[in-house]
């Protein structure tokens, strides 16, 4: 093949999925930046310019920055505990436990279940009275309690969702890598006298750095991605407590069908991501070779 | 002391096993209320009667068999619009010299941050400007080109030996026959990697098709779920859970029988 002709085939191989990408992904990302800058049309007024309009608002509007501290929250809360709990587990999994098997398809259950059925199942179990949450609780002789339905235990209420969703799907990430770590380095800890403790912080947690790091992108791009459980539970309430940013924008544009203030929120969220991409750019560069 | 004593390995299972406990029990509860009457919906007693009156209700409460049929249509038809065009735009970047190669790879990768389900408010206004609401098409579409299967399949390609492209093309294969005889099938257990990632997550996808969907004839599972328990059944929970389980259960089944491929499939998919 000459290489001009290597080119244009090339090209055609490419040219369908570069469409598809370049109309679903690039399009809209710059469409909303342009559209952030319109008002949105009414039946009897077209859209007309608006310049930053929206983002004053947007600055004015305490929903957007009860959500955004709420996400950021959100995602504090539950990459932390989600990545703890997930190397517990592997460690644990990796051991001879009796009933090893059992363990490993009790924490990875989660992950196969859609996340609105997972919003099921917990909504049933935070019921008050009649849930087994407040249930166990009515036996320690504890009042029952609306864990949806107040403003302090909300948050906390999803974020234990999204924790049981995801930490199984870490851990098997975690496991992977354990089951790669050479034995002999516990050998030749154990020669020099070091302690589990020690032996966890100075060796194996240092190696799962790059699993930690994987892991981690995951998780924060989930936290802003992932609100199908708040449509289900709460629905942003009560009194936008639980109100995550994407789950705004999806309120305001398809609720509310305010197009061009939820493209303003649109905008905000696209930055977020491109922040974090940025970071993750300059951390994991040197260990990720695409070529 | 790296060894651990037995003290030490009793203290570890004892607490791997109440967490292991505290990780099924929403599940275990639900699966409870759903096999019984409603009135051992919360009186745990070993002798209680097993019953499938909540399944049957919630058959025929709401058209689930259509929504089976629905998810089913669209993960089908998104996996199989993935696999051709990742399979082509993945031969493309392994194999090809052209000009823009790089930047049009590093293109691809924004969707790997740029998720459909982020862009939703103008990818909805582009399938009403095509007259894709509410149909099943427009549903699939925003996900068909997947930057994640470009990546995985470019990277497999890239490990094949370009001998055997050669000969191949030495028995007179032209550029599609070589990417099938020769390409394709060593890529087989990627292809199942990805297609069982790609399945898992379009089952269970919920907001992009909440958006586009607004009638039984194109509602996936997830979403008409949520519309059954979101409308007031006077919240028989036996009926809802039940329910849940339907729309969970082939994925739960498939993964209990075919667990070790599952966990193998994500780890494939996840560590690039």
């Amino acid at each position: 093949m000459t290489g001009r002709h290597h080119a244009v085939v090339g090209w055609l191989l490419l040219l369908p999925a570069a469409v598809l990408l370049a109309a679903f992904t690039h399009y809209p990302a710059v469409a909303t930046v342009w559209h952030s800058l319109w008002s949105t049309p009414k039946a009897n007024r077209p859209a007309r310019w608006a310049g930053l309009e929206n983002y004053r608002a947007l600055g004015d509007d305490p929903v957007f920055w009860t959500a955004l501290v709420n996400n950021a929250w959100y995602a504090l809360g539950t990459i932390v505990p989600s990545i703890a709990l997930a190397i517990g587990m592997a460690l644990w999994v990796d051991r001879k436990l009796v009933g090893r098997g059992l363990l490993r398809l009790a924490f990875f259950t989660p992950t196969v279940l859609p996340m609105i059925a997972v919003a099921n199942i917990w909504l049933f179990f935070y019921t008050p009275d009649y849930g087994l949450l407040d249930q166990l609780r009515g036996s320690l002789g504890l009042a029952a309690h609306n864990w949806l339905g107040s403003r302090e235990t909300v948050l906390g209420a999803v974020m234990a969702v999204a924790v049981w969703k995801e930490a199984g799907f870490f851990m098997i990430f975690y496991l992977a890598a354990l089951q790669q770590q050479s034995p002999e380095l516990r050998e030749a800890a154990a020669l020099e006298g070091c302690s589990r403790w020690q032996f966890f912080w100075r060796v194996t947690f240092p190696l799962l750095m790059p699993t930690t790091l994987f892991v981690l992108v995951n998780a924060v791009i989930n936290a802003f991605r992932l609100v199908d459980h708040i449509v289900v539970m709460t629905r942003g309430g009560p009194d936008n407590a639980s109100s995550l940013l994407l789950f705004y924008i999806y309120e305001t544009g398809f609720r509310y069908w305010d197009a061009s203030y939820a493209a303003a929120l649109t905008v905000v969220l696209l930055a977020i991501l491109a922040l974090l991409a940025l970071v993750q750019f300059g951390v994991l560069e040197r260990r990720t070779h695409y070529q | 002391m790296l060894n651990p004593g037995r003290t030490d390995t009793l203290l570890n299972t004892l607490s791997a096993w109440i967490l292991g406990i505290v990780w099924v029990l929403p599940l275990a509860y639900a699966v409870w209320s759903a096999v019984h009457p409603s009135a051992y919906a919360t009186r745990f007693e070993l002798g209680a009667p097993l019953t499938l009156e909540n399944f049957r209700a919630a058959w025929t409460a709401a058209p689930f068999p259509r929504y089976f049929a629905n998810t089913f249509a669209l993960v089908t038809s998104i996996l199989a619009g993935q696999l051709v065009l990742a399979t082509l735009a993945a031969y493309a970047f392994a194999r090809f010299e052209f000009p823009g190669r790089d930047l049009a790879f590093a293109l691809v990768l924004v969707q790997l941050m740029i998720m459909p389900d982020v862009v939703l408010v103008e990818n909805y206004r582009t399938l009403r400007a095509i007259g894709l609401v509410d149909t099943l098409a427009g549903m699939a579409l925003p996900y068909v080109a997947s930057a994640f299967g470009i990546f995985l399949l470019r990277q497999t390609f890239k490990t094949v030996p370009r001998e055997l492209e050669e000969a191949a093309r030495i028995e007179g294969c032209g550029v599609l026959g070589v990417l099938w005889r020769v390409y394709i099938p060593l890529a087989k257990p990627v292809y199942l990697a990805y297609a069982l990632v790609s399945v898992s997550y379009h089952w269970n996808n919920f907001l992009w098709p909440l958006v586009v969907s607004n009638s039984v004839e194109t509602r996936p599972l997830t979403v008409g779920l949520a519309v059954f328990a979101g409308t007031d059944q006077g919240i028989d929970w036996g009926i809802i859970n039940a329910a849940t389980l339907i729309a969970s259960g082939p994925l739960l089944v498939a993964f209990l029988i075919f667990q070790r491929q599952f966990v193998q499939s994500f780890l494939r998919a996840g560590i690039r």
